[in-house]
């Protein structure tokens, strides 16, 4: 009998520091599967975030850099324009991409640097305390936001994804989401496309993974993936952007 | 490689000499006084093999330069004062997770956005681990554009061999001068780099970070760069004397200001006072053994209030008169204040 399933020799076997629910496991091991699929592990470079991410080296099997708090587009434009041969992806969080990172995110885009960028949205801190991010939804209490995020004194959910597809040096972005087995199998073919971009040489490619936290949205693993599906998806709608 | 002098000016000398050395990786924003040393890249880098990055800010440039570095590359950026304290986060990185990599840093006035005029106010944030953490940068101080070359070309060596941050400390008039130039035909030390990021072909991944999160972990890597550090302290102490021997009066400078100071100097031993001079030219790890033997009174001239004054006092530890002469801002201490300043302190 052939085979169909099988751990992916891009993840390594060892136990997860996630909360139970978490995005980021589901989002690491497509990835990972991605990369088994596509015959690049031994090709691959990650830049980790700074954020509940930032160990992402001790789950994946292939090179790795950790970058400052924002600064993985500016270590991944370094990285890929050193060694243009090698597959070189970034994986942030919110508050890595869109705030702190802002800078880098739109200059990295803006030159069309020829790499691959996975983007988790969860519309929180989750590493900190849960406290507000650039995409937290209106109303949306977080700790820093006790009363929940008003517009007045809080700005609006950052639709960073559907700014960056307004610049020419952007060959995809498509907004995913990691709340159904059928939504995560999109969410994977969206991570390949990004790969195979680069790959091909095509230039800058981000993918936004809609992504359960379950600990600070103070929702039970379900309820969070219902959260993402009947709300979080009205403010960051799924699909491809560009 | 051409055998006769050439004119040029200290930025440009300091970028000719990282490439020489094997530089193939600069990302720079724009500042002044230290444009030409860009311009230089933006206009060479590239046709020999490089590559130029003109980053979107100041943090940006440090962290692609991390980045390079991570994945093998010799790799430098440039600033100056406002520039180099933006940067202090990625230095911090660099040096918490051991890579090498050159900054240069063509100083001017401060604090805030001061002015452009050449000064010496950043010794303490380059000699006392300007980003947070208990870290070291080899610091180095040019004093002519030959210097600036020729240390540059060092800085390189020395990042590899230490895997630590190396800082070219300049200043404006360093930076802007033109002198005549000769190549050297030093020969960058390359060095095998095991732990770089090329993919993981036939081994196992490599990681490269600076965080340390399970019990005891941090400090075991602490210990590791503090034994290090003992031993860059040990090996790279650097510096030049002049009349040091029978001198009653020794001036301390670096940089610019050490060339005043030599003017003074020549002045002064013409009259047929004995003053010598001490020129740092590594400024961590500062030379300490320079005032092993203990002279009567020793004169610290700095284009600052200062700063290497501290270093000076903290090597003679109370056992000489350390006297001091400095201005900042646009200032620079003249010749004719130091020989009044010699005068004043010679027979006291």
């Amino acid at each position: 009998m052939d085979k169909i399933y099988a751990h992916p020799k891009s993840l390594r076997d060892v136990s997860t520091h996630y909360c139970p629910g978490c995005g980021h496991s589901l989002a690491h091991r497509i990835i990972a599967e991605a990369v088994d699929e596509l015959g690049i592990r031994e090709r691959v470079i990650a830049v980790a975030p700074v954020g509940c991410a930032v160990i992402a080296y001790d789950y994946w099997n292939f090179d790795c850099s950790e970058a400052a708090h924002g600064r993985a587009l500016a270590v991944a434009t370094a990285i890929k324009r050193v060694r243009p041969k090698n597959i070189v992806f970034t994986y942030q969080g919110d508050g890595d991409l869109a705030a702190i990172g802002t800078t880098e995110t739109i200059h990295a885009a803006n030159r069309g640097e020829n790499l691959s960028v996975f983007f988790i949205n969860n519309a929180v801190y989750g590493m900190t305390g849960g406290q507000m991010a650039p995409t937290t939804l209106l109303n949306q209490k977080t700790s820093t936001t006790p009363d929940g995020r008003n517009a007045k004194f809080q700005g609006y959910p950052l639709k960073i994804s559907e700014m960056l597809a307004l610049l020419p040096g952007v060959k995809y972005i498509e907004r995913v989401s990691l709340a159904s087995p059928q939504e995560i199998i999109k969410a994977k073919r969206a991570i390949k496309q990004a790969l195979v971009n680069q790959i091909e040489g095509l230039g800058f490619s981000l993918v936004e993974m809609l992504s359960p936290c379950p600990t600070y949205w103070g929702l039970s693993p379900k309820l969070s993936m219902d959260w993402i599906k009947e709300t979080m998806v009205k403010e960051f709608p799924l699909g491809v952007i560009k | 490689m051409t055998k006769s002098k050439i004119l040029m000016t200290g930025n440009e000398a300091i970028a000719e000499a990282a490439i020489q050395a094997g530089c193939t990786f600069y990302a720079g924003y724009p500042i002044t006084p230290q444009n030409e040393l860009t311009a230089y890249m933006a206009a060479h880098m590239q046709e020999r093999g490089g590559v130029f990055i003109q980053a979107e800010a100041e943090v940006s440039a440090i962290n692609m330069v991390y980045g390079a570095s991570a994945s093998g590359a010799r790799a430098m950026t440039s600033s100056s004062s406002p520039g180099i304290s933006l940067k202090q986060e990625g230095i911090s990185y660099i040096a918490g997770a051991e890579l090498p990599a050159v900054i240069v840093n063509i100083m001017r006035g401060g604090p805030g956005l001061g002015n452009i005029w050449p000064a010496q106010s950043d010794y303490f944030q380059a000699t006392r681990s300007g980003g947070h953490g208990d870290y070291h940068s080899i610091v180095l101080a040019p004093s002519s554009v030959q210097e600036s070359y020729n240390l540059t070309k060092l800085a390189f060596d020395l990042a590899d061999i230490y895997r630590i941050p190396v800082m070219v400390l300049g200043d404006g008039i360093l930076g802007q001068m033109m002198e005549p130039l000769q190549f050297t035909n030093i020969k960058p030390r390359l060095k095998v780099k095991p732990w770089v990021l090329t993919g993981c072909v036939n081994r196992k991944p490599n990681i490269v970070k600076s965080f340390y999160m399970a019990e005891g972990d941090l400090e075991k890597a602490n210990l590791r760069s503090q034994k290090k550090y003992k031993q860059i302290q040990s090996k790279e102490e650097r510096w030049e004397e002049l009349f040091a021997e029978d001198a009653k009066v020794v001036l301390v400078a670096y940089g610019s200001m050490s060339r005043i100071a030599k003017s003074a100097l020549k002045y002064l031993r013409a009259k047929g006072k004995k003053v010598g001079l001490v020129r740092p030219i590594s400024l961590w790890p500062f030379p300490k053994e320079a005032f092993s033997k203990l002279k009567k009174k020793y004169l610290v001239v700095e284009m600052s209030y200062g700063q290497m004054l501290e270093d000076v006092q903290l090597s003679v530890n109370g056992k000489a008169k350390v006297e001091f002469l400095g201005r900042a801002g646009g200032g620079v201490p003249s010749e004719e204040e130091i020989i009044a300043k010699v005068n004043r302190i010679y027979n006291g």
